[in-house]
């Protein structure tokens, strides 16, 4: 699996109306890596990975993911939009966790996993439960299946939005700043559980302003400013020498 | 406006005893006794007085109160209140998502609708409705200004029940549309997004998703609008319908000229129907406003913010249930 290329970003820029969030954005993250996003707030990290999944639109440069064209298809040198239909197909095999978990309140834990696989895959509800249980097992919530999220602590809510995303068996994971709506004590058990992941082999993207985790786990670390990528490289390198002036003052404040 | 530091001294923490119980004499409330006798007393004389009051015609009440025709009129309000608030409630649910498509002309169109079915009184609306067969004669289906390619005669509306039925639910489709787009409008968008990340088609995501959650806010108000129709039935008399419960209890009194009596059975059979419809809007809230109350076997151990679990009667009114659906409400509660 490593080597190849997972999600490839080539000179990639969306803007709301006038304000243009990101600029030119190049990167390109393997199968097997782990790469951070940092940067401050404003920055276009969580634009860029909402772009992904086609969450936004990309309005220049090309974003692919294995190979493909994220939301829209090629055919004979012109591009063409894909029908939700399309685009959601292509979403399958991308799981994404959300600041604010966005777990779905009226269905219990187990519920809430079960519906992707269930609704999309038309997996049987029966196949679809069991590997749920298996799930909030691996992110060590296995007693929790049958609580209502405003039962669960924030970090359990996370941990079951994760156990949700992973039941469609992505290929790639997008974390947008999992970690930034947790209070303090609940932050490590959801990072355990994405250190786990990592581990497993997956490939992430993860938008963070966990510095710790971002030298621990991550393979490479890209910093964003102005909807820029300013600097990018190994983690341990970038956090401890940055070169650029602008990541200096940002992880002067955040280290 | 204490200092913190103060505050915490102030408290010793696990001193080991508890403090003196405190035995304190109650707050007197002489006004509220006051009040309450005064009330008491006046309902008593009212009931006493009606006991006896000749206008009332209780033997009257008591014989009509199971007539057959007044049970059958009853019926038939039921039946008006049930087929107009259905169709009302299919054609709101179309009209919401017509108010909150991004094409503006559907919206437009929408708006309009709206605009004129709430914007004028009902009962008016019964009446153009009990004559538009003699503004439209005939239905004509084809190429406007051209020979019309089927041609039926406008039978529908020689129908009044059904006239009564078409004119009453168009005019609750305009208030159902705004109920139905507040429950769809108050759920988060994240709910949306995070059914989109997981491949989810727009139909999925309503179906399983945002309808779900917003039935919380959409029924009490949908509730109180069953209730407000049985009522706005009597207005059938507008078309004119004679054979509802007003209908009915009118026709009679118009006989036998004892018209209090039949006011009071029509109101008896009235008040009947919207305390069951009440209970039964009681046990639909609890049903939608899962996950939002306490857990199903054990209760929460440790008491997060009481607020978060006010859902457990919940459906009192779209506040509580807005609090409870607040991303903030997900982490007030315990930690299980």
């Amino acid at each position: 699996m490593t080597g190849m290329t997972m999600v490839h970003a080539d000179r990639v820029s969306k803007s709301f109306g006038t304000n243009t969030v990101l600029r030119s954005i190049s990167l390109s993250v393997d199968a097997g890596e782990v790469l951070c996003i940092v940067g401050p707030s404003g920055s276009g990290k969580s634009t860029f990975l909402r772009c992904i999944n086609h969450l936004e639109r990309v309005d220049a440069g090309r974003l692919s993911v294995e190979g493909q064209l994220v939301g829209y298809r090629e055919k004979g040198g012109r591009l063409y939009e894909l029908k939700p239909k399309e685009a959601a197909f292509q979403r399958r095999e991308i799981g994404m966790v959300f600041q604010r978990f966005n777990l779905f309140p009226h269905l219990t834990a187990v519920e809430n996993i079960i519906q992707a696989p269930m609704r999309v895959k038309r997996m049987s509800k029966a196949k679809a439960t069991a590997r749920a249980v298996e799930l909030m097992e691996r992110v060590g919530l296995g007693d929790k299946g049958d609580y209502y999220p405003a039962h669960l602590s924030g970090g359990q809510q996370q941990r079951v939005a994760i156990a949700r995303a992973l039941a469609m068996d992505p290929k790639l994971m997008l974390f947008d700043e999992p970690t930034s709506a947790l209070d303090p004590e609940l932050v490590g058990e959801v990072l355990d559980v994405m250190k786990g992941l990592a581990k497993s082999g997956m490939t992430m993207i993860v938008v963070t302003h966990e510095m710790g985790f971002a030298r621990e786990v991550a393979d490479s670390l890209v910093f964003m400013d102005g909807g820029v990528v300013v600097e990018s490289g190994d983690p341990r390198q970038v956090l401890t020498d940055p070169q650029h002036e602008r990541t200096k003052a940002f992880l002067s404040k955040v280290l | 406006m204490t200092d913190p530091e103060q505050a915490r001294s102030a408290t010793p923490p696990d001193s080991g005893e508890e403090g003196e119980a405190i035995k304190a004499v109650p707050l007197r409330h002489p006004w509220r006794a006051l009040i309450a006798v005064v009330l008491v007393l006046a309902l008593a004389v009212f009931i006493l007085d009606a006991a006896q009051r000749e206008d009332y015609g209780w033997a009257d009440v008591g014989k009509y109160i199971f007539d057959k025709r007044i049970s059958q009129a009853a019926l038939v309000t039921l039946q008006l209140t049930v087929y107009s608030m259905l169709i009302a409630i299919v054609l709101g649910l179309l009209l919401a998502i017509m108010r909150l498509s991004p094409n503006p002309v559907v919206k437009s169109v929408a708006w309009l609708y709206l605009w004129i079915f709430r914007g004028t009184p009902v009962y008016v609306q019964l009446v153009f409705w009990g004559i538009v067969a003699l503004i439209y004669p005939v239905l004509t289906l084809g190429v406007p200004f051209m020979t019309p390619w089927v041609t039926l005669p406008n039978d529908v509306f020689h129908n009044l029940f059904i006239t009564a039925v078409i004119g009453l639910a168009l005019n609750e489709a305009a208030y159902m549309s705004e109920i139905v787009r507040a429950g769809l409008l108050s759920v988060d968008e994240g709910q949306e997004e995070a059914s989109k990340a997981l491949a989810m088609s727009w139909g999925q995501t309503m179906r399983y998703i945002v309808v779900p959650q917003a039935m919380k806010i959409i029924i009490p108000p949908t509730g109180n609008e069953v209730i407000s129709m049985l009522k706005t039935t009597s207005l059938v008399a507008a078309i004119p319908l004679s054979i509802d419960l007003y209908g009915v209890s009118r026709g009679i009194s118009a006989v036998t000229f004892t018209p209090v009596p039949l006011l009071i059975v029509a109101s008896i059979w009235y008040l009947l129907f919207t305390s069951v419809l009440m209970v039964g809007q009681h046990f639909i809230e609890k049903r939608f406003s899962r996950g939002t109350g306490r857990r199903k076997e054990d209760k929460p151990t440790t008491g997060g913010d009481p607020a978060a679990f006010t859902g457990s009667h919940a459906g009192n009114g779209p506040t509580t249930a807005a609090l409870t659906n607040a991303p903030a409400g997900n982490e007030a509660g315990g930690k299980g």
